[in-house]
């Protein structure tokens, strides 16, 4: 109880003493407030990212991949096992009695942006079936393309970032010229990329794998024994998934990912703070050394002293923390984010959440208290004697 | 009856780069309570060493410093630090005052380490203020004072916890002569009055007149000399 009191006077009274070091108290807070920025920023694109991951994608569609691949790209199928799987009970049938399933092949296509920067585009090879696999496709402009000849159609969202895309105008791949002949729209990230016939693309692209199939069930509850037909096939070693289940793989994979950039980056900042924090709080101590020596001598304890260097550079940190989430949050919060990548290009919504502003509250406190920790020693065993004499 | 403080056969000195500089050599000091002692001394002879010694605010190498029927050289620092919150004022030669901080605020300071409520110490604050003659400047920051009224602040924040022993080192000496006699009017009050005992250091003879008795420190040497052939 009396230990409080003191605590809170001669924080009181450090406090009252920053106006007096504004410059390297601001430094402090403008370092910590660098690292909780970034740290909110980078964290808020995970997020943001696994929340759209997480939305997207439906429960009566599947995916089927090779065994152990975690995307697309790094699955490959052999024609037998696509037709195997093609074959499996729990697919929906199309209006003329065909399977609802799509053989897949995904590559990337390097092309300019409107912008001038080259970029890859992913191209999706797809079935006849593709309407009734993902019935979201609507052509918006010109038509769909014809299956064995050279044509595509491409995206929206793709359309107004690429240049040279637009109907009528020639792609070049593998040295052969394809025309794009009609725009498409699904709401999702298939809407960043083109689509053609598998077929032709694979008779392009000689030797190139199948990626993947893509199956509409007959209902929610047919996964099951879609999926077990195929996993208890021996002539098959393929993983089935739902597509919501695919995208929140792809989600916790991504997350990882930034996980290890975010941590070097707001690392490497949070080390500079630290330092900024640790030279701070020495300054503070040894400017203040004579009142801290008077309030000893006065019989002020060590803890007193100790604790309240270390409040006086918390809340410097917690300052600093609230100015760098409240500069992330007017830079980047609402901001839409195009994350393109060869086997999914991701459209999302940039959220700076509370949650997050708490997580970078904690970094900044810690931060704080570790810069502090060395300096608020230094008081608590400043020599009283020889303190007072330095005046 | 036992005496206030008593050292006995005390050694105290400092180590200087690689050299020990002896600074108190078997020194003997008794003082009883309700004494006024002044010190004087030339510079560097260890009036400061041997204040901080009686103060708690230092250890002595050999021999034994009892103060209030403790022995202090026995005391580990924390237990040094609330000894000396209990029965200690120090009055500084630069007051020592907390910038930031009104005269009432600074007068609190020592009260904070009571159980005394915000209300009584207000009260005990307004009193010290009242009896060093600074009840009007209250709300002044240390700043806005003259020397001699900042020392008189030092001397209600050294009286308001109701110590035992004022100890005082140089308590006149950034003072002109007007203010050093009314600073030194204060303390004997304080003395004569209110029954404190006060061990001052001091370098001006007239100020040592005010006390009741003087003593000479000269490299770490204490002789008694008799009040008037100071100078
Ligand atoms: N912490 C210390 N470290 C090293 N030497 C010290 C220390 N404190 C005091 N001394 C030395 O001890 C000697 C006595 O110092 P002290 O301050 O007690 O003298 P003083 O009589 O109070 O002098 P003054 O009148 O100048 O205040 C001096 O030579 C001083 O330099
Ligand atoms: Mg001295």
């Amino acid at each position: 109880m009396i230990a409080l009191t003191q605590i809170v006077a001669v924080t009181a009274m450090n406090l009252r003493n920053i106006p007096q070091r504004l410059g390297s108290s601001c430094v402090v807070v403008v370092g910590i407030a660098g690292v909780v920025g970034v740290l909110v920023s980078v964290l808020g694109i995970s997020t943001s990212l696994t929340d759209t991951l997480l939305a997207t994608g439906r429960v009566d569609r599947a995916i089927v991949l090779r065994d152990g691949a975690d995307t697309e790209v790094s699955s490959a199928l052999s024609v037998d096992a696509a037709l195997t799987i093609v074959d499996a009970p729990g697919i929906a049938r199309t209006a003329e009695g065909y399977v609802a399933a799509t053989i897949n092949m995904v590559t990337g296509v390097n092309l300019e942006r409107i912008d001038g920067t080259l970029a890859s585009m992913t191209l999706r090879g797809t079935g006849a079936a593709v309407f009734d696999v993902r019935p979201e496709i609507e052509i918006v402009a010109g038509r769909m393309f014809e299956r064995g000849v050279r044509e595509l159609i491409v995206g929206a969202s793709a359309l107004e970032e690429f240049a040279g895309v637009n109907i009528g105008d020639i792609v070049s791949l593998r040295g052969s010229d394809w025309t794009v002949v009609g725009v498409f729209t699904s709401g999702d990230a298939l809407e960043s990329g083109m689509l053609t016939d598998v077929e032709t693309l694979l008779s392009a692209y000689q030797g190139a794998p199948r990626n993947s199939v893509t199956v509409m069930l007959e209902s929610e509850d047919s996964f099951d024994e879609f999926r077990d037909a195929l996993t208890t096939n021996p002539a098959l070693t393929v993983d089935v998934l739902r597509e919501t289940e695919y995208y929140s793989r792809q989600a916790s994979f991504i997350n990882d990912v930034i996980g290890v950039v975010t941590n070097f980056v707001a690392g490497i900042m949070a080390v500079g703070a630290l330092f900024a924090a640790l030279n701070t709080m020495y300054q503070a101590v040894s400017s203040r050394s004579v009142e801290i020596a008077t309030l000893r001598a006065i019989g002020f304890g060590q803890g007193g002293i100790v604790v309240s260097v270390l409040c006086e550079a918390l809340l410097l940190a917690v300052v600093g923390a609230f100015v760098g989430a409240a500069v992330a949050w007017a830079l980047f919060n609402g901001t839409t984010i195009n994350m393109g990548s060869v086997n999914a290009s991701i459209v999302f919504r940039l959220e700076v959440s509370p949650g997050l502003v708490a997580q970078g509250v904690v970094w900044a406190c810690a931060v704080g208290l570790l810069g502090a920790l060395l300096p608020a020693i230094r008081a608590a065993r400043l020599p009283v004697a020889t303190a007072l004499r330095a005046v | 009856m036992t005496a206030l403080v008593s050292i006995r056969d005390v050694d105290k000195g400092y180590v200087r780069g690689k050299q020990r500089v002896e600074v108190l050599t078997g020194v003997n000091l008794e003082v009883q309570s309700g004494e006024f002692l002044a010190i004087m001394g030339p510079s560097g002879s260890g009036k400061t060493t041997l204040l901080n010694l009686i103060g708690g605010l230092d250890k002595c190498d050999k021999g034994e410093v009892i103060v209030a029927g403790e022995r202090l050289h026995e005391f580990s620092s924390g237990k040094l630090a609330r000894w000396r919150a209990r029965h200690v004022g120090f009055v500084f030669q630069f007051y020592n005052l907390l910038p930031v901080l009104s005269a009432e605020r600074n007068v609190e300071v020592p009260l904070l380490l009571t159980k005394l409520s915000g209300r009584q110490r207000k009260q005990n604050v307004r009193a010290a203020l009242e009896l060093v003659g600074l009840g009007d400047r209250a709300r002044h920051k240390p700043g806005e004072l003259s020397g001699g009224q900042q020392q008189r602040v030092g001397i209600a924040r050294a009286l308001v916890s109701d110590p035992t022993l004022l100890i005082c080192d140089e308590p006149t000496g950034d003072l002109d002569r007007e203010s050093s006699e009314s600073v030194l009017e204060l303390l004997e009050l304080l003395n004569r009055d209110h029954g404190k005992t006060i061990i001052m250091v001091t370098h001006d003879p007239r100020a040592a007149e005010h006390a009741s008795r003087l003593l000479h420190v000269d490299k770490g040497v204490i002789s008694a000399e008799p009040l008037g052939t100071a100078a």
